[in-house]
């Protein structure tokens, strides 16, 4: 079967559009309330979802999606239940899941096991922000023997690393917006056209900018340059005020987005 | 052939993107500047003349006869500028970072020891400091919070987490992926990405160097064990590296078993921690079956740690260290005991250290020499103990 991130941007390209994807925290704050905001996030245009396993030690992220963790680690949420949450996401959509994850959780819960279960419950690739390009050998094996796509990301400081990062990337290059960790931001001073300048120059794979989206218009913006736009943050701040009553605030969130991205 | 930054299969460099050409950066200035004449020559006066080195190497009668066993000889990192010998990494990053024309200086502590060096290492050479400190920490080592402070450094407190040391180091990070391009991070310990737990070996290596040559010029061999206390491991890694080779010397490291390695509260990471990858290194941590980082537990601030350095896990994977377990009562009594025996008070980490050596010097013979590295003094530590033992002290 043909990667589900790889016929996503495809599909997009023939009809002229750019990618929205979200992400939010699993078991924050609880299970069930996740499953029905990945439905609800699908149904009003998200094309491809994250969903965050919880880490004690998220160093990448900033304050919303440490407390996100804080939050669901409270009540043990864990990576089997995660697997059995995609498991039963799949008898309701077809769209792409990707888990978003600390190195540690993969290897501690075995590479090979992480990669299998993976394929099993339909994951189709996954993004580990403090898995260097340099350390890739960790999952790449599995990763390719499975066809679970391992994500790479680029900064604002890669320069001359983008090319060669770009070079094996598959499925998407998730391109950081800002230095710095997660969260929303007012302005953003990187110059993304020099930045993303080298992957003109070949036959790579789409890229999304993330870090720091959170709203339509500067979704619209950052998509401009790329193929599509990435929203956490914004997205993980509705659910902590609103909780279980989230899943229609951050579908109207959604739809905003959808809407000023397709404008 | 070995991966570059590896101690077999311990190490490497596990970090955001964010981070990789800052630590790149700095791979290639440590490269160009640790054999580099000028700054070895401006790194030993520092040495000498600030930090007040060599530290001594000084016979300990009164414990040798009391414990009837090995000769003890205790290395006296207590006696350095700062009261530990966290200065000798710390002047060794700084001097790096004032070539490399970096401004910030950022810094994470637990006990405060590692923050009160880097803070007055950036008076002396007139850099910014900001560290990083859990919350918890800064309630429990107030005097070095307000030292630092009168050294012109920031102190940050970090409430995320478990307000420890793991999250003042998280936080640390955080600050350098966003100020990559203005500041240095001076980790206090062997540990985080390829180059620091090498760097900061280096940095350390002159206390198992001097040992070497006081030890030869005292009793004309060299000790048949030496003994550290291990957190992170800094002072341990450079009490033992240069005796790494002499395959007759017994290296002995004192981890925190807190109340006992077989209860939650402890930080015994070789005792009971599982391979992972984490802080930018593969190594040894406290987790859980899901990879989630342990809380950890030690009376000692400094050694609450949830890993260890990777060099360590690597020495303890090939036997060529041994590592013990010792729980706060155990210390506790190496620190009154050192204290009465000596005329010495040891930092309570160090104490640890003294108490792996009380296990063994008694089962060697009297031809037999044991180096203890007093890591720290233990001023800092004297509310800690009276509160252990039930005493009200009133004048804080």
């Amino acid at each position: 079967m043909k990667n589900r991130i790889d016929a996503c941007f495809e599909d997009l390209k023939a009809q002229g559009k750019k990618a929205l994807v979200t992400f939010i925290t699993a078991g924050d704050p609880d299970l069930a309330t996740t499953e029905k905001l990945v439905l609800e996030m699908f149904d009003k245009g998200a094309d491809i979802v994250e969903i965050g396993v919880p880490f004690s030690d998220p160093i990448a992220e900033g304050g919303t999606i440490q407390r996100a963790s804080l939050r669901s680690l409270k009540h043990n949420t864990n990576l089997d239940q995660i697997f059995e949450l995609v498991s039963r996401l799949r008898d309701n959509t077809e769209k792409p899941i990707l888990l978003m994850m600390y190195l540690n959780t993969v290897f501690r819960y075995g590479t090979e096991k992480f990669f299998n279960n993976c394929k099993n419950v339909q994951i189709d690739g996954v993004i580990i922000p403090d898995m260097p390009f340099e350390e890739r050998d960790e999952v790449k094996e599995y990763s390719e023997k499975t066809g679970v796509r391992s994500i790479y990301l680029v900064a604002p400081t890669s320069k001359e690393r983008v090319k060669m990062i770009a070079e094996e990337s598959k499925g998407f290059l998730y391109i950081v917006s800002s230095l710095g960790v997660t969260g929303t931001r007012n302005e953003f001073s990187t110059n993304f056209d020099e930045l993303l300048a080298p992957l003109k120059e070949g036959n790579y794979c789409p890229a999304c900018i993330g870090f720091g989206i959170s709203n339509g218009e500067q979704a619209r913006k950052m998509a401009d340059y790329c193929d599509g736009c990435i929203i956490g943050s914004a997205i993980v701040n509705i659910v902590e005020k609103y909780g279980a009553d989230s899943v229609e605030p951050v579908g109207e969130f959604i739809e905003s987005v959808r809407t000023a991205l397709d404008a | 052939m070995e991966k570059i930054g590896r101690f077999g299969d311990f190490g490497g460099q596990y970090i955001p993107e964010t981070v990789m050409t800052a630590v790149h950066e700095l791979e290639a200035a440590y490269d160009k500047y640790k054999d580099d004449p000028e700054f070895n020559r401006e790194l030993r006066e520092l040495y000498r003349d600030y930090a007040n080195r060599p530290s001594m190497l000084y016979y300990a009668e009164k414990m040798t006869k009391d414990l009837g066993g090995a000769k003890v000889y205790i290395k006296r990192e207590d006696l350095n500028h700062t009261g530990a010998h966290k200065i000798n990494n710390v002047l060794g990053q700084l001097l790096l970072a004032k070539k490399m024309g970096k401004k910030r200086i950022i810094a994470e502590t637990g006990a405060g020891q590692h923050g009160v060096a880097t803070a007055t290492v950036c008076a002396l050479m007139g850099l910014e400091c900001e560290v990083y400190m859990g919350s918890t920490d800064m309630e429990r080592q107030s005097l070095n919070v307000y030292r630092m402070n009168l050294l012109g450094a920031k102190v940050t407190g970090v409430d995320s987490g478990t307000a420890t040391l793991k999250d003042a180091i998280n936080e640390a990070f955080r600050d350098w992926c966003s100020n990559i391009d203005t500041t240095f991070y001076c980790i206090g310990s062997v540990m985080g990405p390829h180059p620091y737990p090498t760097m900061v070996r280096d940095f350390q290596k002159i206390i198992s160097e001097e040992i070497k040559a006081q030890m030869l010029e005292k009793e004309g061999r060299l000790p048949d064990a030496v003994v550290a206390c291990v957190g992170g491991g800094s002072n341990a890694m450079g009490a033992f590296y240069d005796f790494i080779g002499d395959k007759g010397v017994r290296l002995i490291g004192a981890e925190a078993a807190g109340r006992g390695v077989d209860t939650p509260e402890h930080a015994a990471t070789i005792a009971k921690g599982d391979l992972g990858i984490f802080h930018g290194m593969k190594s040894l941590f406290l987790q859980n079956e899901y990879g989630q980082i342990d809380e950890v537990y030690s009376i000692s601030a400094g050694l609450d740690y949830p890993g260890i350095g990777p060099e360590h896990a690597y020495l303890h994977s090939i036997g060529r260290a041994d590592y013990f377990s010792i729980t706060d009562e155990e210390a506790v009594q190496a620190f009154e005991y050192l204290s009465k025996t000596e005329g010495v008070i040891p930092a309570i980490e160090s104490a640890h250290a003294v108490a792996a050596a009380m296990k063994v010097i008694p089962q060697m013979s009297k031809d037999q020499i044991v180096v203890i590295n007093l890591s720290g003094r233990g001023d800092k530590d004297v509310y800690s103990i009276a509160r252990y033992r039930g005493v009200e002290l009133d004048e804080k």
